[in-house]
């Protein structure tokens, strides 16, 4: 579920990374007013625990396939949602800069979508929530499995959100979504199997470890049947939605928030591509081609796609080409004379 | 069963960055938050391109290609890494040829889909983002970057975890490896861990984890730690390196606005207007 | 004032889950004594050399380094002087390069960066490392790691060098450096242990815990050799006074003057 640099524009790589800062510098507040700093070293070694655990295979019965821990909540549920927030950062840097998962400008989606909904909705939310009259196994078991799910769910939800709102794929908001959510899904049932079976264990021998970490951090006293009822609500609503927008669409396949020549039809997409461009044009950074383009596509109200397609660059034509292929040549002929160089030099010096 | 193949290239892959950031060439001497920066610069001029734009992407190769030669740094290893994670680009990106039939005249007499353009600026963008970050590891490594980070003023309580995590990452990817070893041996059949020793398998390597954690902490607390962290100091930044920040920054600024392939096809064909 | 450097009284000490680890410890140790602490598995060994750094602070007794006890208070000063090396050289370095492991100790002290330099330069001379200070610690050998873990310590000029199984996990060569390496230090040091033939090398003065009891403090070539007071409480003579396993011939052993002792 890690997003890549490539899949992404900078306006919403931007916006996320400015969202995610917010939320990490509010949990670094909070833990910081903690004043446990036993809680450092515990997050470092915490972290690496993660990351390690992420390589075991766990056989999923009557599959014959396998599953993965992804980490999350386990990390929520040991060291509180700040704590755990930003543990989930420092892995995500480290598998962005060393392993090149999920780019560093997709670095804020990608901690947003696997950090935040886990710690900040999931945890306190659910899980919190179904703890609150004490621990059992079977609770443990519902309130990791749920949580778990939800945060998959709305993280899944988010991807698919940034990936349309950057317009670099074709595709089309429904066909994602129905890619997306089924999978996280399965996803989320093993991650919360995985990990409802390491925390139900680790209460078993040492109950204090998995009470003593999410004392103290109770949200007040929402009652759980209230967070149910409203996440039914939600999930009907969405429900509801998509599959009006799957009949008010039957060639669904073809609808994408960014390209349709149609415009007229999806007013609220339009709007928000307009308004997302209108901040493209205000940052002044960068102004994106295709924005433009489209805008005045829409004015001038005159549209066949093949012809209202000026945004095409240069490229196409054989002078892009034969210029294209000339750079990568003169590229390498750089690198390799850089390589001459230092070989003719090296031997001077020594 | 164990990711064994997984875990020994995830292994190496630290090893062999940490060993390239230990290179002293002059890449490797620039200081870290001028290439933190560069690095950043580079990213957002490269996913600023529009998705029909390929020919005008194409000179950014320089970047990388100066960097790896002057940082010395293998080729093969890196560009391996980087198919590693092409796939998940790969599968994103390859709708676009299915949903986007916008027919794109190359040549007079080859026409293609606007969505195998906007699917190969995605490949392009995709090796060049991938490399980047790695070429920043592999140049800087993660106590210097992390150095950069704090003069960004990334609060100390992150990096102090970040380096922590890292630090521990080896030790304790070696230490599940063993758990699985173990457990494999004596479960031939089984391709995973079975459902049955899911939480006690990784429930006792997480309380080993925890006991851990808490040696790090006494040993910390025994060298007169109370919570804060001072990092090794920095090299004074010179005009050099903002000198390098600023050459690599016009440069893809130029990239980005002016189109050099096409320009250049036109020189070569004559048929500017 | 009292000659002492470290004074033990009484000291009780019972963990959360009601084990009591230790019974009424007591014993001085003076200024420049090397000292060993030999004892079974959950003797008390490790318990009792966590209460010497203020790691865990007793129930009962007290603890004097120097002329000061050891209290939640007195905690900063007293861990200036007294430098505890882990038994797993791994939770002792925990930064990303060694030269940053050594430095942290001075750093916490707020030491200009200056010393801090001059006293990481020392420390890693002194255990022979100097060269391997830009490395990250899972590059070290073994031996390597050990070295290192000293030398966070030595960073911080202890009077008193506490160590838990400093040769555990080495291999033979690397157990005789580190020997001759400690055979060069004038600290104070006390050592925990099950390589009873380094403790016979390195200390003059054994402390026998078991069940968190003293059983038995003396000159180590005294105590060593009680094969009856050595299998009591889970030991055995150092293999270098065992009999020889080749021939079944009685080792002779030296005493101070270099005569047969029987």
């Amino acid at each position: 579920m890690h997003m890549a640099d490539a899949l992404i524009s900078p306006v919403v790589g931007g916006t996320m990374w400015a969202v995610t800062a917010g939320v990490a510098a509010y949990a670094t507040k909070k833990v910081e007013n903690d004043l446990d700093e036993q809680k450092i070293p515990l997050m470092g070694v915490m972290g690496a625990f993660v990351f390690a655990a992420q390589m075991i295979n766990f056989s999923i019965p009557a599959t014959g396939s396998s599953g993965h821990l992804g980490g999350g909540l386990l990390l929520a549920i040991l060291l509180g949602p700040y704590a755990g927030f930003l543990t989930m950062a420092s892995i995500l840097v480290i598998q962005a800069l060393f392993f090149a998962d999920g780019g560093l400008l997709a670095l804020g989606c990608n901690i947003f979508n696997l950090g935040f909904f886990t710690c900040f909705i999931a945890y306190p939310l659910i899980y919190k929530q179904i703890m609150r009259r004490g621990y059992s196994p079977s609770r443990i078991f519902i309130g990791t499995m749920v949580s778990a799910i939800i945060g998959l769910q709305l993280g899944a939800f988010s991807v698919v959100l940034e990936t349309l709102f950057s317009g670099k794929t074709e595709l089309p908001f429904g066909t994602f979504l129905l890619l997306m959510q089924p999978i996280h899904l399965a996803i989320g049932m093993v991650e919360g199997l995985i990990t409802a079976a390491v925390v139900g264990f680790v209460w078993k021998a040492r109950p204090e470890i998995i009470e003593k970490a999410s004392s103290g951090e109770a949200l007040g006293t929402i009652p759980i049947k209230q967070v149910l009822a409203v996440l039914a609500i939600v999930a009907v609503f969405t429900g509801g939605f998509l599959s009006w927008f799957a009949s008010a669409h039957p060639d669904g396949l073809e609808w994408s928030v960014f390209n349709t020549s149609g415009k007229e039809e999806l007013e609220v997409p339009d709007g928000i591509h307009q308004t997302l461009a209108s901040i493209q044009e205000k940052t002044a950074f960068l102004p994106d081609y295709s924005f433009k383009t489209q805008e005045q596509e829409t004015n001038t109200g005159e549209t066949k796609t093949e012809e209202a397609w000026p945004v095409v660059d240069a490229g196409t034509s054989i002078s892009g080409l034969v210029g294209g292929i000339m750079t990568l040549i003169l590229a390498g002929i750089t690198g390799f004379c850089i390589i001459l160089f230092k070989k003719r030099k090296r031997p001077s010096v020594v | 069963m164990i990711d064994m193949v997984n875990m020994m290239e995830l292994l190496n892959n630290i090893r062999l960055l940490d060993e390239l950031a230990g290179k002293r060439t002059n890449i490797h001497q620039i200081h870290p938050l001028m290439k933190v920066l560069t690095t950043l610069m580079f990213l957002f001029v490269t996913v600023s391109f529009d998705k029909y734009q390929l020919s005008g992407l194409l000179p950014l190769i320089f970047y990388p290609v100066v960097v790896i030669t002057l940082a010395d740094i293998p080729v093969v290893p890196i560009l391996k890494r980087m198919l590693f994670v092409m796939p998940f680009i790969i599968g994103i990106g390859v709708f676009n040829p299915f949903f986007d039939t916008n027919p794109v005249v190359i040549l007079p007499w080859i026409q293609i889909s606007g969505g195998w353009i906007s699917f190969f600026s995605i490949l392009v963008k995709g090796s060049l983002t991938i490399l980047a970050a790695l070429l920043l590891i592999a140049t800087t490594g993660i106590t210097r970057v992390a150095s950069a980070l704090r003069m960004m003023r990334i609060p100390k309580v992150f990096i102090m975890q970040l380096l922590l995590t890292y630090r521990y990452i080896t030790l304790l990817i070696e230490e599940v490896g063993r758990a699985l070893c173990a457990y494999s041996l004596r479960s031939p059949d089984t391709k995973g861990i079975k459902i049955s020793n899911w939480g006690s398998l990784t429930g006792q390597l997480l309380m080993r984890t925890l006991e851990r954690a808490q040696r790090v902490y006494h040993s910390m607390c025994c060298r007169g730690f109370t919570g804060e962290y001072r990092i090794s100091k920095q090299n004074k930044m010179m005009i050099g390196d903002i000198a390098y920040f600023a050459g690599w920054s016009l440069f893809f600024v130029i990239v980005r606005f002016i189109n050099i392939p096409a320009f250049l096809g036109l020189l070569m064909t004559g048929e500017g207007r | 004032m009292s000659h002492h450097i470290i004074e033990v009284n009484n000291l009780k000490f019972r963990y959360a889950d009601g084990r009591q680890a230790l019974n009424g410890i007591a014993f001085q140790i003076l200024h420049g004594e090397s000292v060993g602490i030999v004892g079974a598995n959950g003797a008390g060994k490790s318990t009792l050399l966590m209460h010497l750094v203020g790691v865990l602070l007793p129930n009962e007794g007290e603890i004097r380094v120097g002329e000061m006890p050891v209290t939640k208070k007195t905690i900063p000063i007293i861990r200036q002087k007294v430098g505890m090396v882990f038994q797993d050289p791994n939770d002792q370095l925990f930064t990303t390069s060694v030269y940053d492991d050594v430095a942290f100790g001075p750093r916490n002290y707020k030491l200009p960066e200056e010393e801090v330099e001059k006293r990481v330069k020392r420390a890693l001379e002194t255990v022979g490392i100097l060269s391997l200070s830009d490395r990250p610690p899972y590059k070290l050998s073994g031996g390597e790691k050990r070295a290192a873990a000293i030398a966070t310590i030595l960073a911080m000029n202890p009077d008193i060098l506490v160590m838990d199984e400093p040769s555990s996990a080495l291999d033979p060569k690397s157990r005789r450096l580190l020997i001759r390496l400690l055979q060069g230090f004038t600290h104070t040091k006390i050592i925990a242990s099950h390589d009873l033939d380094m403790i016979l090398e390195l200390c003059e003065r054994t402390i026998i815990l078991n069940n968190g009891e003293v059983i038995a403090d003396g000159p180590t070539n005294k105590i060593l050799v009680d094969k009856e007071l050595m299998e009591e409480c889970g030991l055995e003579i150092p293999l270098s006074m065992q009999n020889c396993p080749v021939c079944g011939g009685e080792k002779r052993v030296l005493n101070e003057a270099g005569q047969d002792k029987k």
